[in-house]
């Protein structure tokens, strides 16, 4: 999972720089700090996620099968409600603001950037589900606690890449 | 031993599509390993065909063989083909095969992933070969991609390569990308996590520390690529301007992207070719290889180092002079480590009883051919004259001295030298010397004269060239060469296929060798060790043969 | 005696890339002498002597590994110091006064050049003044692009500069002898890459000035068959010719074309028969060259070619 999580690094380190390079390079159309608004309360939701995944893990390691299908179930739903945030973001850019993918550089980096992290966030989410279903179908024991703390790695990544792909664009881009 | 015997009538023999499904379905690293080379050759013969058409193509000037479209998409499907299609599954193969066997394991550590990298590499070949099918026919498409094996921005842009040929290139890299980076998971994950009792990190062959750092490369390198080319997809076909330089957007960063990736990449094709001289020259001098860890300190300074030279192909390109100068200097320094390897298996060799078996010609071909590739990669690292030869037939020339004349050099050598162990036969050692001359003598009439017209001006990626340059002898004379190589290489196939149904059987051992590999059978067993092994030093089997005088009394 | 030969400089870049390239080419062959002996040394002193028994083992020595690493450090620092001098005399040097500017714009295959202080508008054959060393008179080049990548690579001139779309680069030369040097393209751009062609005209000042002058004139154009025909078809979209109603900048401007030698940017001489059958079937020469067919009947092939003749 390492290994994985440093190849996705990699690649969203080549987003990141792109984001960065064409910050301020835009020929026309609308410009970061015009459209944008912090995502402040989506972001609370993801970085909790980390907080409850991790809190899951523990319970499903020290056997407590209810207690991790709590906090499991509420870390995909705090995953949920951030996707469903950059839905009504993105939204609101392209109808309202008129900045699709095309319009502009600061179009085509920010939406591949935050797209690319996006879909880490579901494909994180599909297998989160996947594990739920396990769970709720009492397949899951405690002798897989070590499998689903990998997968929590992998969560924690998509969340720190968060971190970065928010300072890039809400932070430093404006 | 069992008293009874079975008729050979009674023997069930198994249907052709039992035997194909379990090949298509294995997990086994040894099969994998397989499976990866066999495909490699057949890719290897399609690039050969790609490289004599662009060959005979510039035989003399203005010629007329194939037209500049054609041309455009050879050069392109050349470099693609053997790059990713040859030579990394190639090295993947050899890597599959060797790595769990050498530490004693019993498979890799995901042998689903690794069944699955496989058949994504093999899934982009694929695409990149269905272009030329599936090219023709769509609107405004031009069938094979013709822009060059990187692709360079603009031209990939949709205005300039109108129809899919890009979009293949694209999906076919894509495609493979995923297989190399599951590939460099598992070897990681295998070389850290199961080598048998007694064999610390620093007690592993350098066959499997080179192949661990060249996963390492894989996984920081072969992304940024990916990430290129999801980007190039945004531009071609969701109006995106990564690269679009009517919006602002820069060629430039494309070449760092690609650099950033293709740099690197050159050292994973590399080290697992080092891998390979690194475990055949010390058996065919008799002496264990000299200064073990400064070659582990090298391998790892090699890759760090060769993370952050990629500029040095964008000398020409308008980087400030304080950016040029500091490529020329981290170019230069991984000359350092890269020459101390080859001191070091010439120490090797002093003082030893060298045995000049085909593994070991090829080997010492290749210690002379990478000498003079990495000094012509010298000259080309100072900048200025890089400003001459960029681009030009002198960086072709290095370059394919590197991966010719070194990396397939030493995957011959690796082929004849493993060939027993994975068949149980031994090669016919006649051919094997008739394969060496053969493709020495060709790929030094091809390469080393193609430094000439470089020299003179002759630039790279050119259909045809004006008469009056000086250029058309020497032209002439690196196509000669390409006869001899294809003669070295039908030799070379039919050695490998008649030695496989009629040759002297090999016993485990046939080289006297001391990796754990020749402990067990030829061909090992499906579970490669009956009982795991435990070692004591680099060379377990050197220890069970001179047990007067083992390696752990020096180590 | 290859024209494009590196290794015979008559421009100061040229030059100082030829001299460090001496430095460099010499160290690089005493060091493959050394190694390549000790290679042939162990080769030939180690072959084996029909031995059973197995050599002594020897694991590896501190210091020969701690000589062969310094060594090649200090060769190292060495190139490189003299590597970096010369980057920063080529790329660092300042333009003076008198420097020649030209405006070069790469284009899908030919060569766009304009003398902003001269009011020259060209194509593919690019004129220079002769460089005294004493009193130097430089070309400084900018360097553009109007689609994808190019190079300009004149070796005897200097080394090769590329022509980015939205990245301007400079590039200087100062060749201290009049002649014809010729490069070519050397950055893939496209199917006709390789006929994407260099010709530099190094010429006296006296002769400079004169080229000068008379890219300055407009042409004396008559009235004509091919006249009309150029400017009513499609040929003014991407032509210009100067005092006319030809505009166009897609393609080489056309107003003194027959003060070159050669049509295409070099892939053809500039002959009746060769114009006529460029603008008749551009493909036989360049297939793949932007330049279209203009499907012209032999008639008015014939009169546009007649007409363009007159265009000195």
């Amino acid at each position: 999972m390492y290994c994985l999580i440093a190849a996705e690094s990699a690649i969203f380190t080549i987003f990141v720089v792109a984001y960065l390079f064409y910050i301020g390079k835009s020929l026309t159309g609308p410009k970061p700090a015009d459209v944008l608004h912090a995502p402040i309360l989506y972001t609370i939701c993801l970085l909790s996620s980390s907080l409850t995944i991790n809190l899951a893990v523990r319970r499903l390691s020290a056997g407590n099968m209810a207690a991790f299908g709590r906090w499991w179930l509420l870390t995909i739903v705090l995953g949920s409600v951030f996707l469903f945030g950059t839905a009504r973001e993105w939204a609101h850019l392209i109808h309202d603001e008129g900045l699709t993918i095309g319009t502009n550089l600061f179009g085509t980096t920010y939406y591949s950037l935050v797209g690319l992290h996006a879909f880490h966030v579901t494909m994180g989410l599909l297998a989160l589900f996947a594990v739920a279903v396990f769970c709720f179908t009492s397949q899951l024991q405690r002798e897989h606690a070590e499998r689903v703390e990998i997968l929590s790695m992998y969560w924690h990544f998509v969340d720190a890449v968060w971190v970065i792909v928010f300072t890039v664009v809400y932070v430093i881009g404006i | 031993m069992s008293a009874t015997t079975i008729a050979i009538s009674e023997v069930p023999v198994r249907p052709v599509t039992l035997r194909l499904h379990e090949w298509v379905t294995t997990v086994d690293h040894k099969r994998l390993g397989v499976l990866y080379v066999v495909y490699a050759l057949i890719f290897l013969a399609l690039g050969g065909i790609e490289a004599t058409i662009i060959r005979l193509q510039l035989i003399r000037p203005h010629n007329a063989l194939v037209s500049p479209q054609v041309f455009n998409r050879m050069f392109t499907m050349h470099g693609t083909t053997m790059i990713f299609f040859v030579a990394m599954p190639m090295l993947f193969g050899f890597a599959n095969y060797l790595v769990p066997l050498m530490i004693g394991a019993r498979d890799m550590a995901f042998p689903r992933l690794n069944a699955f990298s496989f058949w994504m590499t093999a899934l982009g070949g694929i695409f990149l070969y269905f272009s030329y099918f599936g090219g023709d026919g769509l609107y405004g498409a031009g069938s094979a991609p013709d822009v060059g094996w990187f692709a360079y921005a603009p031209l990939t842009a949709k205005t300039f390569s109108v129809g899919h040929s890009t979009d293949f290139w694209t999906l076919s890299l894509l495609s493979s990308g995923i297989g190399s980076i599951g590939t460099a998971i598992n070897i990681i994950a295998t070389t850290l996590c199961m080598r048998c009792p007694g064999m610390t990190l620093g007690k592993m062959p350098l066959l499997v520390w080179l192949n661990f750092v060249m996963a390492g490369l894989v996984i920081l390198a072969v992304s940024p690529l990916s990430a290129a080319q999801l980007m190039l997809v945004v531009d071609r076909y969701l109006g995106g301007h990564f690269f679009d330089t009517q919006a602002g957007g820069s060629a430039v960063i494309w070449m760092h992207f690609f650099w950033i990736f293709g740099h690197p990449e050159v050292y994973v094709l590399v080290l697992p070719a080092f891998a390979f001289a690194s475990e055949i020259i010390p058996v065919f001098s008799r002496k264990a290889i000299f200064g073990y860890p400064v070659m582990v300190l090298a391998t790892i300074a090699i890759g760090f180092i060769g993370m952050s030279v990629w500029a040095h192909h964008m000398f020409t390109v308008g980087m400030s002079a304080g950016a040029n100068t500091f490529f020329v200097l981290s170019t230069m320094a991984i000359a350092v480590p890269t020459g101390i390897k080859i001191f070091n298996w010439l120490a090797t060799m002093w003082g030893g009883k060298i045995r000049f078996a085909t593994p070991m010609l090829f080997c010492v071909a290749f210690l002379f051919q990478f000498l003079i590739a990495g000094l012509t990669g010298v000259t080309l690292a100072v900048a200025p004259l890089d400003w001459q030869l960029s681009n030009s037939y002198y960086v072709v020339a290095h370059f394919h001295y590197v991966i010719v004349g070194g990396i397939l050099f030493c995957i011959f050598g690796a082929f004849y030298y493993w060939f027993p162990k994975f068949s149980g036969k031994m090669y016919d050692e006649a051919l094997g010397k008739l394969h060496f001359w053969l493709f020495v003598i060709g790929f030094h009439l091809t390469f080393d004269f193609m430094h000439v017209p470089g020299i003179l001006g002759m630039p790279r990626r050119i259909y045809t060239y004006e008469p009056g340059r000086g250029w058309d002898i020497w032209n002439l004379i690196v196509t000669i060469g390409v006869a001899f190589q294809a003669a070295g290489i039908l030799v070379f196939a039919a050695n490998l296929v008649w030695s496989y149904f009629r040759g002297k059987r090999a016993g485990n051992d046939p080289w006297d060798a001391w990796t754990l590999e020749w402990s067990t059978s030829s061909p090992p067993p499906a579970y490669n060790y009956a009982q795991v092994p435990s070692v004591r030093s680099r060379r377990p089997l050197w220890d069970l043969k001179h047990p007067e005088d083992p390696d752990w009394r020096y180590e | 005696m290859s024209p494009t030969n590196i290794f015979a400089p008559v421009s100061t870049p040229a030059e100082s890339i030829y001299g460090l390239s001496v430095f460099v080419f010499s160290i690089v062959a005493v060091i493959f002498v050394v190694v390549f002996a000790l290679l042939a040394y162990v080769v030939v002193r180690f072959r084996n002597q029909r031995s059973s028994t197995e050599p002594t083992q020897i694991y590896g020595s501190t210091q020969v590994e701690l000589a062969w690493t310094v060594i090649p450090v200090l060769i190292v620092v060495a190139l490189f110091l003299a590597t970096a001098r010369v980057i920063g005399s080529v790329q660092n040097q300042p333009r003076p006064q008198n420097a020649i500017e030209v405006t070069v714009t790469g284009h899908q295959y030919w060569w766009e050049y304009r003398y902003p202080g001269l009011n020259v508008v060209t194509a593919n054959e690019l004129h220079v003044p002769v460089s005294d060393p004493a009193h130097p008179t430089p070309t400084f080049l900018t360097l553009l692009s109007a689609d994808t990548d190019h190079s300009f690579w004149v070796p005897r001139l200097g080394g090769k500069t590329d022509l980015i779309p939205n990245h301007p680069n400079q590039m200087w030369i100062d060749p201290h002898e009049t002649g014809l040097f010729v490069g070519q393209c050397a950055q893939y751009c496209g199917t006709q890459h390789a006929k994407m062609l260099l010709r530099v005209y190094v010429q006296s000042r006296e002769d400079f000035e004169r080229w000068v002058h008379e890219q300055q004139q407009l042409p004396q154009i008559a009235a004509s068959a091919g006249k009309r025909v150029f400017e009513s078809t499609a040929c003014v979209n991407c032509h210009t010719v100067s005092g006319t109603p030809a505009k166009g900048r897609f393609g080489p401007d056309l107003t003194h074309l027959m003060s070159r030698d050669t049509i295409a940017a070099g892939a053809a001489d500039n002959t009746p028969e060769m114009l006529s059958l460029w603008i008749r079937n551009p493909d036989a020469i360049k297939p793949g060259s932007k330049m279209p067919a203009m499907g012209l009947s032999d008639q008015d092939a014939s009169s546009v070619t007649a007409y363009l003749e007159t265009l000195r």
